[in-house]
C-alpha cells in the first residue's frame, strides 16, 4: 500500500491524476529560493522560458546573467561568480548542461569544490519528438562520477521545488535533473523531502520483490506495485530521487527484506540508478537485480510513452522484470 | 637555492604598501566619497627607478626559483614559467592589491591563472611575496606537496582557483568581475586579473568569456595574454594562427594594449591604461621571449613542457642566471 507516512497525493492512481512538468517545480523552487538568500544568481544558456528561469528572471533581473547558447560558459562564469561567494543556479538542456561542458564542471565546479546547482532540463527520452540529439540519457553516469558531486533525481514538479530549496542551502557543487513533459504528482507540500534520504512508496510486509526508480518512472513503478499487489504479490517500492550521496542503507535493507531487486530509471543502465544500485548491493548484499532503463542504444523521435515503450521503459517491462527477478530469487 | 641578497628591504617595502593599501582600503568601506583617493593610491603607484630595479633583481631570483624547482621536480614546464616571470613580478610586487599574510582579505584584486602549467612562476612569485616560505619550492609535484602539478586551491588554499585544463580561466574571472558588480556596483575598487597563454587561445571556452566581458563591459577585467609565440607541437602560427591577435580581441570589444612582456616601464604603462579605461575590458598582450633568461633554451616550442634534465642543460640555465 501506499506509505501514509509520506502524505503522498491522495489521488496518486486516480486516471484523473494531476500533471505537471518536473522542470516547473524547479522554476518555482529556485524564485523561492533567491526570495529568501540573495547570493542566489541565475545564470542560463539562451533558454530562459523553457528551463522555468524566467520567472527569477523577472523578479531578480540584476542577479539574472544571459550568458547565451555557450553552456562552456555557462559552468565557468557561474563558477568564478560562486568564488565571490554567490549561490549561482545555471540552467540548459541535459544534453548540452551537463553534456556538453562536463570537463568545465569537473574543474572548475567540482574540483574548485563551488557551489554551483546544475539544473538539468528536458532530461531523458521522455523529451520525445525532438529526437536523440535532445534526449540526455547518459547526464547520470556523467555527474556521479565526478568527485564531491551531488546528483538528485525528483520525481514530480513539487519534489524538484523541495530539492532545489535543499541545494540552495547547502555548499556541495548539485545537479538536479529536470523533465520537460508533464508528469503525475505523486508527492505533496506535506511529504517530507531530505537530500540522501531514500523513501518508501508503496510499502508491503516481506516483500517478494524490491522495486527501485527514480524521477517521472516511479509513476510507472507504482502502478506496477498496485496490480502486483492486486494479484496477490507483495513489493516494496523505493523512491531514490538523490543518485549520489546514495542512501545504502535502504537499498541494502530493501534487498534483505525482498532478496531481489528490479531497478528502473529513464537513462542508460550503464552508470545511471541500475549501476549505482548493483555497486552498492554487490559490495553488502548481493542479489538477483533486473534492469529496466535504456540498453546501450541511443533514441529516436517519437510520442514520450511510445518511446517508453519501444525502449523496454513501459509498465509491461517493469511487470515482465518482477517475473524474471522473482524466478531467479534462490 | 635562492639568493636572498636585499630581499629584507624589498620585503619591508611590500608590507609597508600593502598596509597602506588595506587601511585605504578598510577607510574606504565606511565613506564612500574616499573612493577616488584609494583609487589613486592603488592606481597611481609611481614606478621609479629604484623600483624597476627592484623588480628586476626580483624577477631574477625567480627565474632562479623557477629552474631550481624544476631540476628538483624532474617534470613540468620551463618556457612559459620563464618568459612570465617578469609580469608575475609586477603583478605580485607592484600591481595587486593584496596582502601574503591575510590571503583572504575580502578587498583584495582577484588574480587567476588560466594556464595552470605555468605554475611554478606563481609559486615561485608567491613564496618570494611572502605567501610560503622559499624553501617550500622544492617540493614541486612531489608527493603530498601544496605544491600540485597543476595549481589546486584546496591543497593551497591562497590560490583563487585550481587550473590546469586550458581555456576556461578568463570565464571564471569574468564570474568573479559579474558577481562583485552585482553586490558593489561599477566602482568597488578591485581588479580582475587573468593570466593565459597565447597556445590556449585556441580553446573555445576562452571566445564565449571574452565575448560576455564584451557585452558586460566589465570595466575591471585586465586578461594578460603571454605571447610566447609557442604551443607544445611548435609555433603558434603554424600549429593554429592566432594573428591578427589584437583585432581579434577588439571585435569582441575590449581594448587592447600590445607591449614587450620584458619592459617593466612598458608593462606599467599597459597595466596603468588598462585600469584607465572604463568603457570596456582590457587585454594585454604581453609579447615574450619563450624560455627567457636562458638564451640556449629562448623561443624554442620543445621547452614549452620540460625541466632542465641533462646536465648540460642545467648548467646552462644556472650560468644563465647567475
Amino acid at each position: 500500500m501506499l506509505n501514509p507516512h509520506l502524505k503522498l497525493n491522495p489521488k496518486l492512481l486516480d486516471p484523473a491524476v494531476e500533471q505537471v512538468p518536473i522542470r516547473k517545480g524547479f522554476g518555482e523552487g529556485l524564485l523561492q529560493a533567491a526570495e529568501t538568500d540573495k547570493r542566489v544568481v541565475g545564470l542560463c544558456a539562451d533558454l530562459t522560458e523553457s528551463t522555468h528561469m524566467l520567472a527569477f528572471k523577472q523578479k531578480f533581473p540584476e542577479r539574472f546573467i544571459e550568458i547565451g547558447v555557450a553552456e562552456q560558459n555557462l559552468a565557468t562564469v557561474a563558477s568564478g561568480m560562486a568564488a565571490m561567494g554567490k549561490i549561482p543556479f545555471i540552467t540548459s538542456y541535459a544534453m548540452f548542461s551537463p553534456g556538453r561542458n562536463w570537463e568545465q564542471i569537473r574543474t572548475t565546479i567540482a574540483y574548485n569544490d563551488r557551489p554551483v546547482k546544475i539544473a538539468g532540463s528536458h532530461a531523458g527520452i521522455s523529451v520525445g519528438p525532438d529526437g536523440g540529439t535532445h534526449q540526455a540519457i547518459e547526464d547520470i553516469a556523467l555527474m556521479r562520477v565526478i568527485p564531491r558531486m551531488v546528483v538528485i533525481s525528483p520525481c514530480d514538479a513539487i519534489q524538484a521545488k523541495k530539492a532545489t530549496l535543499a541545494a540552495a542551502k547547502t555548499d556541495d557543487p548539485t545537479y538536479i535533473r529536470l523533465a520537460r513533459e508533464k508528469t503525475p504528482v505523486m508527492t505533496t507540500e506535506e511529504t517530507p523531502f531530505e537530500i540522501g534520504k531514500a523513501q518508501i512508496v508503496f510499502k508491503s510486509e516481506k516483500p517478494d520483490v524490491g522495486i527501485i526508480a527514480t524521477g517521472a518512472l516511479l509513476f510507472k513503478a507504482l502502478k506496477v506495485a498496485h496490480k502486483l499487489s492486486e494479484e496477490g504479490k507483495k513489493v516494496t517500492v523505493l523512491n531514490i530521487h538523490t543518485i549520489k550521496p546514495l542512501d545504502e542503507e535502504a537499498i541494502i535493507k530493501l534487498a534483505h527484506e525482498s532478496r531481489a531487486i528490479v531497478t528502473i530509471e529513464e537513462h542508460q543502465i550503464i552508470g545511471g540508478l541500475g549501476g549505482a544500485v548493483a555497486e552498492c548491493l554487490a559490495a553488502h548484499f548481493p542479489v538477483p537485480i533486473e534492469f529496466i532503463g535504456v540498453k546501450n542504444e541511443f533514441g529516436q523521435s517519437g510520442k514520450p510513452d511510445e518511446l517508453l515503450e519501444h525502449y523496454g521503459m513501459g509498465e509491461k517491462d517493469i511487470y515482465a522484470a518482477v517475473q524474471r527477478v522473482v524466478l531467479r530469487k534462490k | 637555492m635562492v639568493q636572498q641578497d636585499g630581499s629584507q628591504e624589498s620585503f619591508s617595502m611590500i608590507e609597508n604598501s600593502s598596509q597602506r593599501r588595506h587601511n585605504a582600503s578598510l577607510f574606504c568601506t565606511q565613506n564612500a566619497a574616499n573612493q577616488a583617493i584609494e583609487n589613486a593610491i592603488l592606481g597611481q603607484m609611481p614606478l621609479t627607478e629604484e623600483k624597476v630595479k627592484l623588480l628586476e633583481t626580483k624577477a631574477k631570483e625567480i627565474r632562479r626559483s623557477i629552474i631550481e624547482m624544476l631540476i628538483e621536480a624532474k617534470s613540468g614546464h620551463t618556457a612559459g614559467p620563464l618568459d612570465m616571470a617578469d609580469i608575475f613580478t609586477y603583478l605580485y610586487f607592484h600591481a595587486l592589491k593584496h596582502d601574503p599574510k591575510n590571503p583572504s582579505w575580502e578587498y583584495r584584486d582577484r588574480f587567476v591563472l588560466s594556464s595552470g602549467h605555468i605554475c611554478p612562476v606563481l609559486y615561485a612569485t608567491m613564496a618570494h611575496a611572502g605567501y610560503f616560505p622559499v624553501e617550500e619550492l622544492k617540493t614541486l609535484r612531489k608527493f603530498g606537496t601544496r605544491l600540485q602539478g597543476h595549481p589546486h586551491r584546496e591543497w593551497l588554499p591562497m590560490l583563487e582557483t585550481s587550473s590546469g585544463p586550458l581555456g576556461s580561466g578568463i570565464s571564471q574571472t569574468v564570474g568573479m568581475a559579474i558577481a562583485d558588480r552585482i553586490d558593489n556596483g561599477r566602482t568597488s575598487g578591485k581588479q580582475f586579473y587573468c593570466v593565459t597563454g597565447d597556445g590556449e587561445l585556441d580553446e573555445g571556452n576562452n571566445w564565449e568569456g571574452i565575448m560576455l566581458a564584451g557585452k558586460e563591459k566589465l570595466q575591471n577585467l585586465t586578461v594578460i595574454v603571454d605571447r610566447n609565440n609557442i604551443q607544445i607541437d611548435g609555433f603558434t602560427e603554424d600549429i593554429m594562427p592566432l594573428n591578427p591577435l589584437g583585432d581579434k580581441w577588439r571585435a569582441f570589444n575590449w581594448h587592447v594594449v600590445e607591449i614587450d612582456g620584458h619592459n617593466f616601464r612598458d608593462i606599467d604603462r599597459a597595466f596603468g591604461e588598462a585600469r584607465a579605461v572604463f568603457d570596456r575590458p582590457s587585454v594585454i598582450i604581453a609579447n615574450t621571449i619563450a624560455s627567457k633568461g636562458v638564451p640556449a633554451f629562448e623561443r624554442m616550442f620543445e621547452w614549452h613542457g620540460k625541466p632542465p634534465g641533462t646536465e648540460e642543460e642545467i648548467k646552462q640555465a644556472r650560468e644563465a642566471l647567475k
